[in-house]
């Protein structure tokens, strides 16, 4: 479960990203999360992943407070969620299938246990053919896949995607979409940041609006989320 | 940690070794020369210590007695001067023993008449404990009743305490000096590893790592460049230490110090070495990748 209270957050140079946002999004649930760009979403995904603290408020993160949370408590917040990025962040020098035993093994995964996850997890993102190839073979939807691959590999409760189709053409980025829900369906809560409104609303789910880092709206749908913005 | 893990640390840290071939050659090439300098400082002084020992048990003061003693009262000088502080024996040289000796020593190309009366006197040879003190018990010596004159021989002595402290005192500043140099150079070595693996460093926090799981690879860089430094090194110095030792024993002036052989110091020499490079390596990885952690 996420839970933010009043998150302000300013960064070192002055910058108001987030002015008080309050939200929370129960276990199990798939919630977009839409804005234009600079509206504070990228900054709302490093409260939760811990890379950043909030200037104020307070976040629950799968049982962690994020304001109180120890440098040694970190690695398992983390290992509770699993982070895709708009630019794949693969490792160019290994394959596919080491791209994901090195993630299963940075947790101290066994050998045993890295041999029957990795081709399960390929499976589920319709790779298992492609587990030998580098990441510059592969297509920017195949990568994206192999990202995500590797965001479930140690089976976190959360997935949250910050514009993970923002590379992507429109079909890809719909297969992209497709295998999240696909994800969110097996039990994984999923939280996918984007600004892809036709994209938003196939889905029929839970959207999120920010705005100069205030929320603007919540509910089902990209219009509700936007005409409760225009309310404001 | 599981021995899984254990392989795993050993083959990243081998990668990142042989990934910056350049980079480790230069690194592990400092720290061998840091550790010959080092090594060889200390192998000096140590020599010179050894040197120092030997010559002590050697060196004499000779006190001369006064000539009109009978035997009782110069017997009882003998027994005041080992009493004297620093002096650990005294032997007794009558002066037909040390006529006869002289006389070996100079065949034939003396005159007897030009002698110093004092080669008819009868003497003891006066060992002390320690050299630094030689010319303070010269002169308490010499307070005694019935010494009419002391022979030392200062130089020597004082050559080699001097070859002694010195030795000393730079092995130290250097060992210092030396240490940081070679950390340094180890540290910027595995920066540029990190720097390198920056991408994966990200990965691995991203996918909750702890900091103690992403830090042993490059300790085990470290580890590796300063086990290799110290083996070279240590087979360096002994090929030093050889041929310095053997143009030593062949050469005409030097001939009298006696160099300890190699041998009977390997197992410290090689302690030392090893040690050094294992602090060094770990110590260096360990500077390097601190900026990286806890972020
Ligand atoms: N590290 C940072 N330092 C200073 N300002 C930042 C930093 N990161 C983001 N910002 C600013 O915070 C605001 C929100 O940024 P961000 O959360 O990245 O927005 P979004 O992801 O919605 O595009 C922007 O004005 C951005 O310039
Ligand atoms: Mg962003």
């Amino acid at each position: 479960m996420i839970r933010l209270t009043n998150v302000q957050k300013q960064y070192e140079n002055g910058t108001h990203a987030l002015r008080g946002i309050s939200l929370s999004i129960e276990d199990g649930e798939f919630v977009f999360l839409v804005g234009p760009s600079g509206s504070g979403k990228s900054t709302i995904i490093k409260l939760l992943t811990g890379e950043i603290v909030p200037t104020e408020g307070r976040i629950m993160v799968n049982g962690f407070s994020m304001t109180k949370i120890s440098n040694r408590q970190i690695p398992l917040l983390r290992r509770s969620v699993g982070v895709i990025f708009q630019d794949f962040r693969l490792i160019e020098r290994k394959t596919v299938y080491e791209n994901l035993s090195f993630a299963m093994r940075a947790v101290g995964a066994s050998g045993k246990a890295i041999k029957t996850r990795i081709p399960y997890v390929l499976d589920l993102v319709g790779l298992a053919e492609k587990a030998d190839r580098y990441p510059s073979e592969l297509s920017g939807g195949e990568q994206q896949r192999v990202a995500i691959a590797r965001a479930l590999i140690n089976n976190p409760s959360t997935i949250i995607a910050d514009e993970p189709t923002g590379n992507l053409d429109p079909t890809r980025s719909l297969e992209i979409m497709l295998l999240l829900d696909r994800i969110n369906q097996l039990g994984t809560t999923v939280v996918v940041v984007t600004h892809e409104q036709a994209l938003v609303n196939k889905f029929g789910k839970r959207v999120i609006s920010l705005e100069q880092g205030s929320i603007t709206g919540d509910g089902i749908g990209y219009d509700n989320g936007v005409k409760a913005n225009e309310q404001t | 940690m599981s021995r899984h893990n254990l392989a795993y640390f050993a083959r990243e840290g081998l990668g990142n070794l042989f990934s910056h071939g350049f980079m480790s050659f230069a690194a592990i090439g400092i720290t061998v020369a840091c550790l010959l300098v080092m090594g060889t400082f200390s192998l000096v002084a140590y020599n010179a210590e050894i040197q120092l020992e030997r010559l002590e048990s050697d060196y004499e003061i000779l006190a001369f007695v006064d000539e009109t003693y009978d035997a009782s009262q110069v017997q009882a000088v003998g027994k005041e001067l080992v009493k004297l502080p620093n002096v650990k024996s005294c032997q007794f040289i009558s002066r037909e023993e040390a006529t006869k000796s002289f006389e070996e020593k100079h065949e034939g190309d003396y005159m007897l008449q030009d002698l110093d009366v004092s080669i008819f006197r009868d003497r003891f040879a006066v060992y002390v404990n320690d050299l630094n003190q030689v010319r303070k018990t010269a002169s308490t010596i010499h307070t005694v009743e019935g010494v009419v004159k002391v022979r030392v021989d200062e130089d020597i002595a004082s050559g080699f305490i001097m070859l002694r402290n010195v030795a000393g005192v730079v092995c130290i500043a250097l060992i210092a000096i030396l240490l940081v140099v070679s950390i340094f150079i180890i540290s910027n070595t595995i920066r540029l590893t990190t720097f390198d693996r920056r991408d994966e460093i990200a990965i691995m926090k991203m996918v909750g790592a702890t900091d103690g799981f992403i830090r042993w690879p490059f300790v085990y860089e470290g580890f590796m460049l300063g086990l290799l430094s110290a083996v070279i090194a240590f087979g360096l110095q002994w090929l030093l230490y050889e041929s310095v030792a053997k143009s030593i024993d062949v050469s005409d002036t030097l001939q009298i110090l006696d160099v300890v052989p190699f041998g009977s110091i390997w197992k410290p020499v090689a302690a030392f070495f090893g040690g050094v490079g294992l602090l060094v390596g770990v110590g260096g990885s360990l500077t390097a990748i601190r900026k990286f952690l806890h972020v």
